[in-house]
């Protein structure tokens, strides 16, 4: 039978969610390298959905693809420890600048070098929020897509049942392979790493990470070839240049406020008997409430 | 040619979405400003009386395309039909709405046209822009506008080279405003059996229930809100007691619905529902743009907050510093002894 291939797009993204007091600069601009970088949430559903559908499929096989600089190989490294196979990291500088359309274009090159039967990837990333990165995939790939994914129902290599969850209820859609899914945050939660995949894949470094290491890794690697993570660069995919960063970005940023509250008029009220009574008296009074 | 096209998403009872109104309402205005044509694009198996409804709105072309297949939604047949228009017809400017079904077919659209799409704009705008880098001037662009970045920046968009210029916006972001003069619309049917091939039609749906939404924030005259600063699930039991007792329903901020504390489908913000109820609690808010977004327009509102310098505050009527779970209690407690 033939081997499915299980491919998986993630990102690492700064946690928004946790925006500390450091994360803004003196000038109101944001501090990028004050945010800690996680796993895409969503894209940890994808990846949990991926490895499920391995266990189902038995014959599979999980790759995972990140686009990012030198540290995103951290994306990689997790999800091996969590129970995929083998990951590459889309690295290179014309990457940078890129918008959701230039994004997709360069993932459906590295994607076309797997030639994967089932695309997971998060519905949405929560840096942008916009959830077109894996419809556009689909797009260049010709694949057809099935969004807002929350279950895998069935599997085998020729279909995949699916359960989405929508605004007003849920539908059940059975699509052809290849296709692209996109997972909802409301998906199962993605299982825990695997101690013994630790310990066996912990020193997986780029080539580029290889560099900043101060200890040598050569006869580690020459005896443990599967630690070495691959980076693909734009030249490695073929890339048409145009179509990469900012020349390949239809969409461009004309400016960027820092939020300002117009403050208004307002009564600051302690905890106290006296003014929490006054508050709902007020409430009352005014017919707000009651 | 250069006119601005909103595609109006047909519901499970076969009538025009809130949202597609909305950004007809909005359509028409960028239209009056750029001087060009509103058009409307109705996919689904019968368009009947939704036909009706678009012309309310000032709309002056209808594109139809009818066929059994293409009700309930699906992406491939719906993206054959909107391709297809966009290349004839070359809009300037391409609206949908920022639901399950228009953030599923506005990439796709966007990525077969190499065009720009900016999500979940919160205003759209008429504006003049010039490139940075080459000094070239651009007239009459769409200024894309959205929160950005866990909501610390806003930042506004433009397409300067590519068409359609296309957006999402969310449901209840726009004001949906009929159009003081009704006009009738020119109806163009679109020959369906030529574009729709048997590989579009490969997904297919087994199974829906429509589960009609449990909670309806949108028609809620009172919201009372809790953020992560709740700290957790069992403490938002606190928000429904103090709902129960003033006729509300409970509302919550991303950070709490990511935290587990509440269903996603009490979600306010950018990502989640706008409301405008007459009041607005806000519980242990801090108060992101994303979630002021869906809120600001309430019209009055408590914070509760043990940080004086948060920044809902600066929106708030009343600003209560304190321990939100010793002050909800409190205003139970007095209300019930008021009220009567």
């Amino acid at each position: 039978m033939k081997k499915i291939k299980i491919l998986v797009l993630a990102k690492q993204v700064p946690d928004t969610r946790n925006v500390g007091k450091d994360a803004m600069k003196a000038d109101g601009t944001v501090n990028r390298a004050a945010l800690p970088a996680i796993y895409n949430p969503d894209d940890l559903c994808a990846l949990e959905m991926a490895l499920s559908a391995k266990d189902i499929l038995k014959n599979a096989e999980v790759y995972v693809i990140t686009m990012g600089p030198t540290r995103a190989a951290e994306i990689i490294r997790e999800s091996i420890y969590r129970g995929a196979e083998e990951g590459f990291l889309l690295t290179d500088r014309k990457f940078a600048g890129s918008d959701t359309l230039a994004t997709s274009y360069a993932i459906a090159k590295a994607v076309e070098k797997i030639n994967p039967d089932i695309i997971f990837c998060g519905l949405q990333a929560i840096d942008g929020d916009t959830a077109q990165v894996g419809p556009q995939t689909a797009e260049k790939l010709h694949f057809p897509q099935v969004t807002y994914a929350e279950e895998l129902l069935e599997l085998d290599s020729t279909k995949i049942v699916l359960k989405r969850r929508l605004e007003r209820g849920v539908e059940t859609v059975t699509a052809p392979l290849p296709v692209l899914v996109t997972v909802h945050g409301s998906a199962k939660a993605c299982r825990a790493r695997n101690a013994k995949r630790v310990m066996q894949y912990k020193h997986a470094r780029t080539a580029t990470e290889l560099q900043e290491e101060t200890r040598d890794y050569t006869e580690l690697f020459n005896k443990r070839p599967y630690l070495k993570i691959e980076e693909w660069s734009a030249d490695m995919l073929q890339a048409n240049e145009e179509y990469l960063g900012l020349s390949g970005s239809p969409t461009k940023v004309k400016n960027i406020d820092n939020v300002i509250l117009a403050q208004k008029e307002n009564k600051v009220l302690t905890a106290s008997d006296q003014d929490v009574e006054e508050l709902m008296l007020d409430l009352l009074k005014s017919r707000v409430i009651g | 040619m250069k006119n601005v096209f909103v595609y109006c998403e047909v519901t499970e009872d076969k009538t025009i979405a809130d949202v597609s109104l909305e950004l007809l309402s909005k359509g028409r205005k960028l239209a009056e400003q750029l001087g060009v044509k509103l058009e409307a694009v109705v996919i689904t198996d019968e368009a009947g009386e939704t036909l009706t409804r678009i012309q309310d709105f000032g709309v002056d072309v209808i594109h139809v395309a009818e066929n059994k297949e293409l009700f309930p939604y699906r992406t491939l047949p719906h993206f054959k039909i909107i391709h297809h228009i966009f290349q004839e017809e070359k809009p300037e400017i391409a609206l949908f709405g920022a639901t399950s079904v228009g953030r599923d077919l506005a990439p796709r659209i966007a990525s077969s046209l190499r065009c720009g799409l900016t999500a979940d704009c919160t205003s759209l705008e008429i504006g003049n822009h010039t490139d940075n880098k080459t000094g070239k001037e651009y007239k009459n662009l769409l200024y894309q506008i959205r929160p950005a970045f866990g909501g610390n920046i806003i930042a506004t968009i433009v397409n300067p080279d590519t068409r359609p210029q296309m957006a999402t916006v969310r449901e209840g972001v726009m004001k949906l405003e009929e159009a003081t003069e009704k006009k009738k619309a020119t109806i163009k049917k679109i020959d369906t059996t030529k574009l729709i091939q048997p590989e579009d039609l490969i997904i297919k749906i087994i199974d829906r229930h429509i589960e009609a939404q449990k909670v309806n924030l949108k028609a809620a005259g009172i919201i009372i809100s809790g953020g992560y600063g709740m700290g957790s699930k069992e403490n938002f039991q606190l928000l429904y007691d103090l709902a129960n007792v003033l006729g509300g329903e409970v509302a919550a901020t991303r950070a709490a619905v990511d935290a587990g504390f509440a269903e996603h489908e009490r979600q306010v913000g950018q990502t989640g529902v706008t409301v405008r109820p007459k009041l607005y609690i806000a519980c242990g808010i801090s108060g992101a743009v994303q979630h002021r977004a869906g809120m600001d327009q309430s019209a009055k509102i408590i914070s509760i907050n043990t940080d004086a310098d948060a920044p809902i505050n600066a929106i708030a009527d009343y600003a209560v510093i304190g321990d939100v779970l010793e002050i909800i209690p409190k205003m139970i407690a007095y209300y019930k002894k008021h009220s009567k």
